[in-house]
């Protein structure tokens, strides 16, 4: 099956007065129809960065995508005119927000946010768009779509607004949704019901999910693979089962550590003084990486190699890439 | 109060039960509005309302106190004060609010484009409106009415002129914040163009403050009217208008004939106070988080 989105060599920076951010380096990575990638890592890593150019929603300037290409079913979108460009947002790759509380205009009702978009892209007429917008929310599964598409953002709860937000999202059915931590500002039961609602449209539309999320429960619950990112470069990745089975960056090992377990710490079976381990140090600036493996200074296993020579992508298993001396 | 829950509450109330309920919730609003309509009717039906011809003179009434022939009294040439307020209306209403709306009009505009576009467009405008602030309103009017000539037409144009700076900077410094919320970058998200969502998303959300600043520069403008009519640069004789019904009896008959300078003040406070009111009503039942 040929990939719906190709992403290759995708390098963003930001031209600030501290100098060059390199917030996305060299990034590659492809998703099939119907299949979730999930992105990985800490908060500055670049995951955000990531999903906005993908949609080349990055502020220009400061930012610039400087390489690469971002290939929806074979069109690559950083060649695309400004106008070309705005054609394919929410008709071709749409985006979902982490805050569902602001991303919706407080003025219009949910219904007109979601029918705006599919007059824009179907050129169709406002009625059949209300009615579009109407089979959207009874789709996301909001009771009594006909009047809650009447109701304005406020009038709604978080987990409604966030499947509002996905509702129109996936109205003009795009190939491509980059969700951009859609479960974060919800909580955890409201999560659950909004992933199953992610995974059941994909199912039901084909489409092809990039799930940004430093959350890794979520990851294993919704993902196929995994790509984690440190200091704006993918480090490793794997389908997911190979993954949390076998960590061989020594950050994904780190992040996995510092998962807490039900039962550990205060749990009866387990020695009282065993406490969660955490990855020490914090992220280099990005304007100022060091020379060698963007992690060494923060990793256990390091050694000279790895201060002086920046580790490149290499196939380290079946199907599992790393980016790492000593894995 | 009911406490249950109804599954099949109306979907949509009738214009009527949405009126009665919006004059229930906001009765000050009602009076505001109750106070406008008044002087909006009368300066419509001025011809039918007023009790006496407002232009013809009298010598024997000049000066005449309040009495039953002239209700308010009558000036110095015994026209009646009170049929003089009433076409006044015309007037003042017609400079009050063309000036406002066309001030507030091309205020907004200049704001949310400048505050949107941001870069060198901003920077112009802004650079622009502080020296026009920098400037007293009166001698901007005094200077445009002059150039343009004294009719009703260029007055409102004067009066609306130096009222585009200070709407320009409020809309701006709003739609340099509402610009970063995320309803904006959603909306880029789903390929509007940069116009549209300037238009359909960022400038309603700035109508609040808008209106506000409206309904206060309403009675402003009434106020620069009555100086550039006092200064023979407003509304030409002999149509009486508020401002200078004010003005020509403000400095020589506030004492022997109080009631020249007391009626039309305080038709000119009350359109004030009807507006503001009104307008602060307006601002909240046209905010949908105020209403449920």
């Amino acid at each position: 099956m040929a990939p719906v989105l190709e992403v290759s060599g995708l390098s963003t920076v930001f031209h600030t007065r501290r100098g060059l951010v390199r917030a996305v380096q060299d990034v590659s990575f492809t998703v099939n129809a119907g299949e979730t990638l999930a992105i990985v890592g800490e908060s500055g890593c670049g995951k955000t960065i990531t999903a906005l150019s993908l949609l080349r929603l990055v502020p220009m300037p400061p930012g610039e995508i400087t390489s690469g290409s971002v290939k929806v079913d074979g069109t690559d979108l950083l060649k695309l005119s400004d106008s070309e460009m705005r054609e394919m947002r929410g008709s071709k790759i749409a985006m979902i927000f982490q805050e569902p509380m602001t991303a919706l205009n407080p003025l219009l009702t949910v219904g007109k946010q979601i029918q705006e978009m599919v007059v824009l892209h179907d050129k169709c007429s406002q009625e059949v768009a209300r009615k579009r917008a109407v089979e959207m929310l009874h789709h996301v599964r909001i009771p009594e779509p006909e009047r809650r598409s009447r109701e304005y953002p406020h009038q709604l709860s978080g987990g409604m607004r966030q499947r509002a937000m996905i509702a129109m999202a996936l109205a003009c059915r795009p190939k491509v949704l980059v969700a951009d931590e859609p479960t974060t500002a919800l909580d955890v039961t409201i999560q659950a019901q909004i992933l199953d609602l992610i995974g059941d449209l994909q199912r039901e539309f084909g489409t092809a999910v990039v799930l940004i999320t430093h959350d890794l429960g979520v990851v294993a619950e919704t993902a196929k693979r995994v790509c984690v990112m440190y200091a704006g470069r993918k480090v490793e990745e794997a389908p997911v089962e190979e993954i949390f089975g076998r960590p061989l960056h020594p950050y994904m090992q780190g992040l996995m550590n510092s998962i807490p377990r039900v039962g550990s710490a205060r749990g009866l079976d387990v020695a009282p003084d065993e406490r969660l381990q955490e990855i020490s140090g914090i992220v280099p600036p990005l304007n100022d990486l060091p020379p060698g493996c963007a992690f060494e200074p923060r990793c256990t296993r390091a050694d000279a190699r790895c201060k002086t020579q920046r580790p490149e992508l290499a196939m380290k298993a079946p199907d599992h890439i790393a980016a790492c001396w000593q894995a | 109060m009911s406490t249950t829950v109804s599954q099949d509450r109306p979907t949509k109330p009738s214009f009527f039960n949405e009126v009665f309920y919006l004059a229930r919730r906001y009765p000050l609003g009602v009076a505001g509005a109750i106070i406008m309509t008044t002087f909006v009717l009368c300066a419509l039906f001025a011809n039918f309302v007023a009790p006496l011809d407002p232009f013809s003179t009298n010598a024997r009434a000049s000066l005449a106190r309040p009495s039953e022939t002239h209700l308010l009294g009558a000036d110095m040439m015994g026209r009646d004060v009170l049929s003089r307020i009433i076409h006044g209306a015309r007037i003042s209403l017609a400079v009050a609010v063309g000036a406002t709306i066309m001030g507030s009009g091309l205020g907004a505009a200049l704001g949310l484009a400048s505050g949107y576009l941001g870069g060198w467009f901003d920077l112009i405008i802004q650079r622009v409106s502080e020296v026009m602030q920098s400037l007293p309103l009166l001698v901007m009017a005094l200077v445009i009415t002059a150039s343009l000539g004294p009719s009703l037409r260029n007055t409102i144009i004067a009066i609306a002129i130096p009222l585009v700076p200070t709407v320009a900077r409020v809309i701006r410094s709003n739609v340099l914040s509402l610009r970063e919320m995320p309803f904006v970058e959603a909306a880029k998200a789903t390929g509007m163009s940069e116009f549209r969502i300037a238009v359909v998303h960022v400038l309603p959300n700035t109508l609040a403050p808008l209106i506000v600043l409206a309904t206060a520069q309403l009675g402003s403008t009434i106020l620069t009217e009555a100086s550039l009519s006092f200064l023979g640069l407003g509304v030409p004789e002999p149509y009486p208008s508020w401002g200078r019904m004010l003005s020509e009896s403000a400095a020589e008959y506030v004492r022997t004939a109080p009631w020249l300078v007391i009626f039309p003040g305080l038709a000119i406070s009350l359109v004030v106070f009807g507006s503001n009111l009104m307008g602060d009503a307006l601002r909240d039942a046209l905010d949908p988080r105020q209403r449920d």
